[in-house]
């Protein structure tokens, strides 16, 4: 069996019986797909380590991600989910790239568009499915919908629906990991529409005055809702705002970029202090699932970017190139995690909807005996668990 | 919880002083707690420690015993400091944020002493950032620490209302119990001498309608303690309401540990003829207003309400059940108070054991002026509750 110990994406012979001589565990480097930009640091190698069975896994979990998000969107058009629906689809080579650079004892907090950040870290399609429905096997249990995903045993902190205040929170998450002196570092992600909130750069000078283990990582989808990053920010370069604190520009479709940026950040912030990375990246669907995505920008725009920079396709490519599979196991996989998500959806709806007797549990925290009062004060009545 | 607040409204707290910045309380309550041991975990390590579920007033058991330990005096800013310092020990997850509460120790000398011995990152000195060092406190908790956010005054904590409100409140509903919010958020507010309209805000009307949070306001030495000793074992996240005035009342609490109860209120003056529902520095204009009424051969019963949110209506209850009139003095405005909503809740609760109106005494709805003659007229004097007592007893 021959050993293949390096293979760079510039070696596109594909051998017939190469594909089956490549052990799972064996290190393959990529190049990313454009360098580094730092501010106030050198920036890290282009040079990214990883192994066949690592590029199989982003392939999936990123094909997931997006099949979950496209699913979301046919859901929102049957109105089984409703209200605010923010759809991750474009972006998912961060969520992919951070996992694969961190531990799950490291806390990622963002804001809300929250779906594939749940699923990285740990979160079922049920709960994901059922939470959306506002069903009871949500992970919020039904009360928080598409902006309130949390799993705490992922250390994923959620799911916020107020643009900029988790910045702050996820600060003090960095606080909590500094207090306890347990080495893991947060990721307070934010997006260009939350870089000009106030309450960011009262939290960033925090967190560099006591050297706070904290990474902001903005992912810079160059628009806020409607208004494109020039027209909101006089200094579109989200990670030079730092000032004082380094950043790191980095190319948010490349999940390779990124896992590369977030081990260099942890490494970066563990000693000394925090850094902020800008993840340039791209969302395919408008703002929300209210908003077309049209009116501010081209259909050309979506489609270029669709075209050259997809993020699963360049992992496609590039599984393809190192022969890990051929065209029709990834079709395969795809196939099946398109059936992996419609089982989900499935047993999401087949979920009850909650107790009206949760309208009033989680208020407080057991041991709270007081009896509260519905709109009707005669009928709906229920002591405060 | 029917049967503890029973022995509550039993005890009583006999006012004997003249001056009413400075009075003894003769039989003390002797609080009972019923404890269970709890693993307190720590981002990994495991620390068995008794928490204090239910904070229990019963009555001592024999009076004198509690005036034979005569425990210590000490100043309402200093019973604060204690029972931080005593959570302090016990819990090594207590934390404290704050403008300048570290190195210069506190503004109200509440943290004096603290940073020295904890180190500056458990009192940690923040930036002017309230509502940056909130949303931190906030995101603390979410992890396990039990931070204390001092707004240095109440007012500025305005600043942080999206965090208290939207994170504080509501994370433990949205994300379906899986994070509790231990924080406590405290600080001075009320009307002072002088100190301007935008440092003597009242903030009680503005938090009481956020779901979530539980509110209390202290107002003698020997409740600000337990309070704030009950407040940071709370699993809640608990609004503390001190007064810019009382900070140096002195009173003789108890050596023993002690917590109270967040959800109860304090009988201070039990009677007959009328109930008086006040809180925090109201209490003070009240009892020199009592002292009046006695004199005049009235009897009214003093019922410091102490938890705001929600409303000790069992006590409460059982005092209108008594003497059939309220009335209501607080220091809130008069739209959209505290004492608006108390009417509201005794209205719909009691109404048919009212034989007159609720009469509710408020500060008037105006910033409050500087001169010192306008500002006493924002807020309701010991002459005003004699009259209003009157008229409530002639209907």
């Amino acid at each position: 069996m021959a050993q293949l110990t390096h293979r760079t994406s510039s070696l596109l012979k594909p051998l017939s019986f190469a594909t089956r001589h490549l052990s799972s565990t064996t290190p393959i480097t990529i190049e990313t797909s454009l360098p580094f930009t730092g501010h106030n640091i050198e920036p890290p190698s282009r040079s990214v380590e990883t192994t066949p069975q690592e590029l199989l896994k982003f392939f999936r979990d990123m094909a997931l991600m997006r099949r979950m998000e496209i699913a979301s969107d046919s859901l929102y058009k049957a109105k089984l989910i409703r209200g605010f629906c923010h759809l991750y689809d474009g972006q998912e080579a961060v969520a992919v790239g951070m996992e694969a650079a961190i531990t799950r004892k490291d806390c990622i907090i963002t804001a809300y568009r929250d779906h594939c950040l749940f699923l990285g870290r740990g979160g079922k399609l049920v709960e994901a499915f059922a939470e959306l429905m506002g069903r009871k096997e949500g992970c919020s249990k039904g009360k928080g919908g598409s902006m309130h995903f949390y799993k705490k045993e992922g250390g994923f902190y959620g799911g916020h629906g107020i643009v900029g205040a988790q910045v702050p929170l996820g600060c003090g998450l960095a606080f909590a990991q500094k207090y306890s002196k347990d080495e893991n570092v947060t990721f307070a992600m934010y997006g260009d529409g939350a870089a000009n909130q106030g309450q960011l750069f009262e939290a960033l000078n925090m967190a560099a005055l006591w050297d706070l283990p904290a990474i902001l990582v903005c992912e810079n989808n160059h628009y806020g809702m409607g208004t494109a990053e020039w027209r909101a920010a006089k200094s579109p370069a989200y990670y030079k705002r730092g000032d004082y604190v380094p950043g790191l520009k980095v190319d948010g479709m490349d999940a390779f970029a990124v896992k590369q940026a977030c081990k260099f950040a942890k490494e970066h912030a563990l000693k000394n202090g925090p850094i902020i990375l800008e993840m340039d990246t791209y969302r395919y669907h408008g703002h929300s699932m209210s908003d077309p995505g049209s009116t501010y920008r081209t259909r050309d725009e979506i489609s270029g970017v669709r075209q050259e920079r997809d993020p699963v396709e360049r992992i496609r490519k590039l599984v393809l190139a190192h022969d890990l599979a051929t065209e029709k196991e990834l079709k395969d996989t795809e196939k099946e995690l398109r059936k992996e998500v419609d089982d989900a959806i499935a047993k999401a709806k087949e979920s009850p909807l909650p107790d009206p007797s949760e309208l009033f549990t989680n208020i407080y925290v057991k041991g709270y005996g007081v009896e509260s009062y519905g709109a009707d004060r005669k009928e709906l009545r229920a002591v405060l668990p | 919880m029917a049967a503890m607040l029973q022995s509550l409204g039993v005890t009583s707290a006999s006012v004997t002083s003249n001056k009413f910045t400075a009075f003894s309380i003769n039989s003390l309550p002797v609080i009972r707690s019923e404890s269970r041991t709890v693993s307190v975990a720590i981002n990994g390590t495991r620390k068995a420690g008794k928490v204090t579920t239910k904070a229990v007033a019963a009555q001592a058991e024999n009076p004198t015993s509690a005036a034979s330990k005569p425990g210590h005096e000490l100043l309402l800013f200093e019973a604060l400091r204690e029972g931080l310092e005593e959570e302090m020990d016990r819990d090594p997850r207590v934390c404290v944020f704050g403008e300048d509460v570290g190195h210069y120790g506190g503004s109200y000398k509440v943290t004096k002493g603290l940073a020295d011995k904890y180190g500056d990152l458990r009192v940690l000195d923040t930036p002017i950032a309230e509502n940056s060092f909130t949303g931190m406190a906030v995101g603390a908790a979410m992890t396990g620490l039990r931070p204390i956010v001092e707004g240095m005054n109440m007012g500025f904590l305005l600043l942080a209302f999206n965090q208290i409100s939207d994170n504080c409140g509501m994370l433990h509903y949205t994300s379906g119990g899986q994070f509790t919010i231990p924080t406590v958020i405290r600080g001075p507010g009320g009307v002072g001498r002088q100190l301007g309209a935008e440092h003597s805000q009242r903030l009680e009307s503005y938090f009481q309608s956020i779901p979530g949070i539980q509110m209390v306001a202290c107002s003698t030495p020997y409740n600000a303690k337990g309070l704030m000793k009950a407040a940071i074992r709370s699993e809640n996240p608990v609004v503390l309401f001190e007064h810019v005035l009382l900070y140096n009342l002195k009173e003789r609490i108890p050596d023993e540990e002690y917590v109270l109860s967040l959800e109860e209120a304090e009988m201070v003056r039990p009677g007959e003829h009328v109930t008086i529902l006040t809180y925090s520095r109201m209490r003070y204009h009240v009892m020199q207003a009592a002292k009046t009424l006695v004199n005049k051969g009235y009897d009214p019963e003093v019922i410091d309400i102490r938890s705001l949110k929600p409303f000790d209506l069992y006590t409460i209850g059982n005092s209108v059940k008594k003497t059939h009139r309220v009335l209501i003095v607080e220091e809130c405005m008069r739209t959209g108070g505290i004492g608006a909503s108390l009417t509201a809740s005794i209205n719909e609760n009691f109404h048919d054991y009212l034989d007159a109106p609720i009469v509710c005494l408020s500060s008037q709805d105006v910033p409050t002026p500087y001169a010192g003659t306008l500002e006493e007229w924002t807020v309701v004097q010991p002459a005003q509750i004699v009259t209003a007592v009157e008229q409530l007893c002639k209907q």
